[in-house]
């Protein structure tokens, strides 16, 4: 569904489903360069679950217009005034390589918002390389490249989709290519910049779950095991054999974790 | 570019889809050979009828098998997806079915293959899919044809039997100007050739029954999404922007982004038309597929040496083979086809009719049958085959000649090609 939010058009995933203020909530958000699509098997699904599931684009992403805000916490603002909007009580809260920080960030601002946190794909920091950063400022193609290379197991390539026939590498590919000039790299500059994760863990009371690819080449998962035992409440998923976008390298071990994280 | 790089055409055609069987370690792709699946429990089965889970349900809507082909097809063009059919001619329909509906209006290309011609100008119409058919070397012909309620343009890459090459960046720029997808039948060049959707092409069919297969032993088919049409935009398509009711609520666009197209196709297209693929075939297609690059530079080496020998025969009218200089579309051919031109190609015989048989009784290497894209070489002669009824004039009509001989150029020592052509060439024209 589509709201006008701080003034701009603002694009929510519901699967086709009204909000209940009644339900149980959760929410998904993307990572860099990508929209609400990459949750679109976990939206359906908590949706026909008894469940308000919400994946939006985050502001420049997708199908919600203005420009893509360019940093971690005002992503987070950004989005918790989005949950107010939608008048969603406390949510599962997902968030994927970028949208793991904006999770992230969000939790430890608005503590009483969310009652779950899962991080997909989490770093931190999340430090983007020189050549990646340097292509993206460009908006040259070899900046969709490496995000859609790096941005799996190397196996990725060779295939294996467990949506059968989907190409897991040019799914991937065609979604960066369709991001709009300079939002893959205010993405990335917002991951690089941000500063605040040590403080906003310190914060977050609610349980977290990091779910991590074992093979991640983005945000290697040695990082984010060490992270872990910053949160009060945390614990580790490792899907096995997969990158950093295990929502399409092995969607049905992440519904998993995913539900289990989630579910209320 | 300064970083990591994509894995290369050969090594895809090998591996795309597949990796070692988690349960065997089977090196070779397991034929599933099952028409279901067991559900692990309750909700999980919920959840794949619902498409809010990943994983198989029935084998007419996806096998495991005929995944692997369709992943390693994906690949090979660079798309986002693709799904297998029964046939070539089974990937057409749906590949449009998936488009159009009563009142309805397409553009396509008239050098057509003789069952898709039949499937736009007889079978269509039944259904209210009307086809304006346009010269493929003219591209303003298709902008010209374009309606209101035209939901499509569709080519082959290169036409049969005049070798015609489409320049399929010219017409993909008219389809997209004008808001419609550009559908390509790539059969005849397969992506060893030619990628169509990185020339502009959002949607590429093919019938793997030919080159792809390449041993002419398992008919099948395939729709690849390219993923970069945008329905939204468009406003043509409403199928494609709404939730559907008939297919779990999804809103394709929406739900699925550059995957739309591919996933109605599977889950309307397979699930109503039915005409998937066997996983036995698919297995044999892929043994096809693992060899391709390899196989089409010989053929197309081949159909150069011989088109080239053919054009220096004093029994020969014509040789229409993009390959040569004189051809009409040589130009465009070198630039779309650098590695070959393929290997199907036509030749006018002198002696008309008549000539037309006494050669082909006389060929022992070539054999004598309605297909292309065998590793072994084919022929046919229309005017005394598939087009026999005709008489000059309406064969003429349709672009074909009395003396007009089709020839798929296969994988055999070209000395020993160039030495069955003499012998028959010889033979016809006494």
């Amino acid at each position: 569904m589509e709201i006008v939010y701080q003034g701009q058009t603002t694009y929510v995933q519901t699967a086709g489903y009204d909000l209940d203020p009644a339900k149980p909530s959760v929410c998904f958000v993307h990572g860099a360069g990508m929209d609400h699509a990459v949750w679109t098997l976990f939206v359906r699904y908590f949706a026909r679950n008894g469940y308000n599931a919400i994946a939006p684009d985050l502001r420049g992403h997708g199908r919600s217009a203005g420009a893509a805000l360019t940093s971690i916490e005002a992503c987070a603002q950004w989005l918790l005034g989005l949950l107010d909007a939608l008048a969603l009580g406390a949510v599962g809260l997902a968030g994927h390589s970028m949208g793991s920080l904006v999770g992230l960030q969000a939790a430890a601002d608005g503590a009483d918002r969310v009652r779950a946190l899962a991080l997909l794909g989490f770093g931190y920091p999340m430090a983007v390389g020189a050549p990646l950063l340097d292509a993206a400022r460009a908006d040259d193609h070899a900046a969709v490249d490496m995000m859609t290379i790096w941005g799996h197991d190397f196996g990725a390539q060779i295939g294996g989709h467990q949506v059968p026939g989907l190409s897991i590498t040019n799914i991937t590919k065609r979604r960066l290519e369709a991001a709009r000039p300079g939002v893959i790299y205010a993405d990335l500059n917002a991951c690089h910049t941000y500063t605040g994760g040590e403080a906003a863990a310190a914060k977050i009371q609610c349980p977290v779950t990091l779910i991590l690819g074992d093979r991640d080449r983005m945000t290697p998962v040695r990082g984010a095991r060490e992270f872990a035992s910053r949160f009060a409440h945390a614990s580790v998923e490792m899907i096995p054999g997969c990158g950093h976008g295990m929502m399409e390298e092995k969607p049905e071990q992440t519904h998993r974790a995913l539900v289990k994280t989630l579910a209320s | 570019m300064s970083g990591p790089r994509y894995l290369g055409f050969d090594t895809l055609s090998l591996h795309a889809g597949q990796r070692p069987d988690p349960a065997t370690g089977s090196r070779a792709t397991p034929i599933y050979q099952t028409t279901s699946y067991v559900f692990d429990d309750a909700a999980r089965a919920a959840g794949l009828f619902a498409v809010a889970r990943a994983g198989y349900v029935y084998s007419r809507i996806a096998n495991p098998t005929v995944s692997v082909l369709e992943e390693r097809l994906a690949a090979l063009e660079g798309g986002v997806g693709a799904v297998a059919t029964a046939s070539g001619m089974a990937a057409i329909h749906v590949a449009i079915a998936t488009l159009v509906g009563a009142g309805s209006h397409i553009v396509s290309s008239r050098a057509l293959y003789g069952g898709t011609h039949n499937l736009f100008a007889y079978t269509l119409p039944r259904f209210g899919v009307e086809t304006s058919l346009v010269d493929p070397r003219d591209p303003a012909s298709f902008a010209a044809a374009i309606r209101p309620n035209t939901k499509l343009l569709f080519a082959e890459t290169v036409g049969n039997p005049r070798g015609e090459v489409l320049d399929v960046e010219a017409v993909a720029n008219i389809a997209h100007a004008a808001g419609v997808p550009l559908i390509i039948d790539a059969t005849l060049t397969t992506p060893a050739l030619m990628q169509p959707i990185a020339l502009g092409a959002d949607v590429v069919v093919h019938s793997l029954t030919k080159f792809i297969g390449g041993h002419g032993i398992a008919i099948g088919g395939a729709v690849i999404d390219g993923g970069r049409f945008d329905w939204e935009a468009s406003g043509r398509f409403p199928q494609m922007i709404a939730r559907d009711p008939g297919l779990n609520e999804l809103d394709f666009a929406e739900d699925f982004g550059p995957a739309a197209y591919i996933m109605r196709v599977r889950l309307e297209g397979l699930r109503d038309f039915g005409a998937s693929l066997s996983p036995h075939n698919a297995f044999h297609l892929l043994q096809g597929l693992e060899t391709l690059p390899l196989r089409m530079r010989r053929h197309c080496d081949n159909a150069q040496a011989i088109a080239r020998w053919l054009a220096t025969q004093p029994a020969v009218e014509q040789v229409s083979y993009a390959g040569l200089p004189n051809h009409p579309d040589h130009a465009l051919a070198q630039r779309l086809m650098p590695k070959g031109c393929g290997a199907v190609f036509s030749f006018v015989l002198k002696g008309g009719r008549a000539a037309g048989r006494k050669f082909i009784d006389a060929l022992q290497v070539f054999s004598h049958l309605a297909n292309v894209g065998d590793a072994k070489s084919l022929v046919i002669h229309p005017a005394s085959t598939t087009h026999a009824r005709l008489d000059a004039e309406a064969l003429a009509r349709a672009g074909i000649s009395e003396g007009l001989v089709r020839l798929s150029i296969g994988l055999e020592d070209a000395q020993d090609l160039i030495d069955d052509l003499a012998r028959a060439l010889n033979a016809s024209q006494k």
